[in-house]
């Protein structure tokens, strides 16, 4: 079935959905770590870690499974290093997260040594016999890999989490008062610390979908600042979950389109369509901007500033 | 301060000036626009790089900084390296073209060197060139010969001279062999994102393109193409390592002679501002094996294409050609002269769409 200009738009809507996930992955897990009130610009190395790690770890088992679950503790793993300097020697946040992206994409390299040029297992799609058939509906939403619904399931649950249990109030209290949540008699920290080794688990799953699903091979420094965009996307969604989706999609399913619509030979000048995410952006960061008091009202009001309990 | 040790200081002073070159080795700096393990463009400079230490030894020292961005990054870099007293810079992609000539400007004694650029302001600035098109004719003449959608999709970076003309010539040798042969082209304005990279082959390979070739530096069309089960085409660097079976051959940069006869000549004394710009006779454009998969006949003809680009019996730019809008651009046999490829902003006749601005 073709579209407009011979574009099928199915198989675009469903690259759309591909495209978008390193970016939401990553986004949605440094959008905890926010709310809990770090700052954390580690985030393209610790993707790029679990690119290499959840790739190595999926070659060497022949199983995606393990892969990924690798990827998301190598993720982890480089940020227990981030939460350790940052939450329990009070390092500043930022130079520590811009060495952790250095670090990061510098061991990624090491690590990759060995497997470049190396094919990993194929990702498995969710096959669903009846489902994936479906005219529409089957390619557009039941024909994924696995971590394309992973990344839809967290942005429920993280949402689910900040709005309706105990431990996401405690969570979001962190963020905007520690003074007030250590008073309380929560351990900031350990709050902090689980809420940054959770984005760093997230991002290195982020990572592991480039190397494992989209791209599948491992290249130096493959992430390609996949990770800054997911640090601007939290900002752009005013740190709320569903945001970061459409904000996912925007940017990801944006570039996508226009890749196609470029391929297409659609008679709209390349200019154009190359900058179109960019402009779309911007379009919806003055939206969502306009009314200041609320977008000021959004931003975790401990954000980035150190925590230390005096007394 | 006695006057023995004040004229013994001078002395030390004077032979440590005349004589720097003797004692101490050349300095050599390489700035990458991609990460070296990229197995496209920056590997294969690296590669050349390590040919230099290879052929001199202890005579040369030679350092590179990677994945350095195109603009005030590269003469930040390029600045830190005349500074740490590097006797000469390569600069290893285009645009690295004016930070190359401003930092010149400001170290009259170091040595300058930009690959595939046009602008040499300094005495101290030489610049280096490739004639990929030559690969990118042999290349469209077996795509031409091996689509059986007569769809072949084309990943170009940005819209400069360089992409441009390897675009004309893939198209030019593709049509002579297959006359209902189509591009596509997608603009992905980098030079190396995998992830992108391989979204724009999948976008092409939905627009029914069954060949893929590309101007950009990761592998990930490769591996997409293999994935697919379509062809490919290496682009800077043999990469049949992530498409054993997708890959027909690959244009491979063959940069260690260059800068192996640069070095030397920094090292003697005898440098100067060059602009050559070779090809497959001085064995700088290489192709890597044909592919079994390519029929007999086919691999046959393009190895005597690669022969006769290589003797120079046959330029890939001969006419008759049209321009894109049916004005005549070569006369029958004329060959397109050097500055008219360098400077090439036009598509030749037969490609749609337009070049972006």
């Amino acid at each position: 079935m073709s579209g407009l200009a011979g574009i099928d738009p199915i198989a675009v809507a469903a690259a759309l959905i591909v495209a978008s996930t390193p970016i939401l992955l990553a986004a949605i897990g440094e959008l905890v770590a926010e709310r809990a009130g770090v700052l954390n610009l580690g985030v393209e190395g610790m993707m790029i870690l679990g690119a290499v790690v959840g790739f190595a770890a999926a070659v060497a088992t022949g199983d995606v499974w393990l892969g990924l679950l690798a990827a998301a503790a190598g993720g982890a793993a480089l940020a227990a290093l981030f939460a350790l300097l940052v939450l329990g020697l009070l390092a500043n946040q930022v130079a520590t997260g811009l060495a952790l992206t250095m670090f990061g994409l510098g061991l990624s390299a090491l690590i990759g040594q060995g497997y470049i040029g190396v094919r990993p297992p194929p990702a498995g799609r969710l096959d669903l016999p009846g489902l994936t058939d479906l005219p529409v509906a089957g390619r557009l939403l039941f024909a994924h890999d696995v971590l394309v619904y992973a990344g839809l399931a967290l942005v429920a649950g993280v949402w689910a989490f900040l709005r309706y249990t105990r431990a996401g109030l405690i969570l979001r209290a962190v963020g905007e008062s520690h003074d007030a949540a250590h008073a309380l008699g929560f351990g900031v920290r350990r709050v902090r610390a689980a809420a940054v080794v959770f984005g760093g688990a997230c991002a290195g799953l982020g990572g592991a979908h480039l190397s494992l699903v989209r791209v599948p091979q491992w290249t130096e420094g493959m992430t390609a600042g996949a990770g800054w965009i997911a640090l601007a996307l939290v900002v752009f969604a005013s740190w709320r979950p569903w945001r970061v989706l459409l904000g996912a999609w925007l940017f990801g399913g944006i570039a996508v389109l226009q890749l196609n619509l470029q391929a297409a030979g659609v008679k709209i000048p390349v200019e154009y369509l190359a900058m179109s995410p960019y402009v779309v952006t911007i379009v919806v960061l003055v939206i969502i901007s306009a009314d200041r008091t609320r977008a000021a009202l959004n931003a975790p009001a401990a954000l980035g500033r150190p925590f230390h309990a005096a007394g | 301060m006695t006057t023995t040790t004040r004229l013994l200081a001078g002395a030390v002073l004077a032979l440590a000036l005349a004589a720097p070159a003797a004692a101490e080795p050349a300095k050599v700096g390489y700035i990458y626009v991609g990460p070296i393990g990229d197995f496209g463009w920056s590997h294969e400079h690296n590669i050349g790089r390590l040919a230099v230490e290879e052929h001199f030894g202890d005579k040369v020292e030679t350092t590179y900084v990677e994945s350095v961005p195109e603009g005030a990054d590269a003469e930040r870099v390029m600045t830190q390296m005349a500074l740490a007293g590097a006797d000469i810079i390569f600069a290893t992609s285009f645009g690295y073209m004016d930070p190359i000539n401003n930092v010149a400007a400001r170290f009259p004694n170091v040595k300058f060197e930009h690959a595939t650029g046009y602008k040499r302001e300094h005495p101290n600035v030489a610049l280096y060139n490739a004639r990929f098109y030559e690969g990118r004719a042999v290349i469209g003449h077996i795509a031409g010969k091996m689509t059986r959608t007569n769809v072949v999709g084309y990943i170009a970076s940005y819209p400069i001279p360089e992409v441009v003309m390897g675009i004309n010539a893939a198209f030019l040798h593709a049509r002579k062999a297959n006359p209902d042969v189509q591009f596509k082209v997608v603009w992905a304005y980098t030079w190396f994102d995998p992830a992108l990279e391989a979204d724009a082959a999948n976008a092409l390979i939905e627009q029914g393109a069954d060949v893929i070739m590309q101007h950009t530096d990761s592998t990930a069309a490769m591996a997409i193409a293999e994935q697919k089960g379509i062809y490919a085409f290496g682009q800077a660097s043999d990469m049949k390592a992530f498409g054993p079976t997708a890959q027909l051959t690959a244009i491979i940069d063959n940069w260690g002679p260059y800068y192996v006869e640069r070095v030397g000549a920094v090292i003697d004394g005898s440098w100067e501002s060059t602009d050559v710009w070779q090809g497959m006779k001085e064995g700088l454009v290489v192709m890597s094996p044909f592919s079994d998969r390519i029929p007999a006949d086919v691999r046959a003809e393009a190895e005597a294409m690669v022969a006769a680009i290589s003797d120079g019996s046959y330029h890939p730019f001969t006419g008759p050609i049209n321009r894109q809008d049916g004005s005549p651009w070569l006369a029958a046999g004329e060959v397109a002269d050097d500055g008219t490829l360098l400077g090439m902003n036009f598509y030749i006749e037969g490609i749609e769409g337009a070049i972006p601005n």
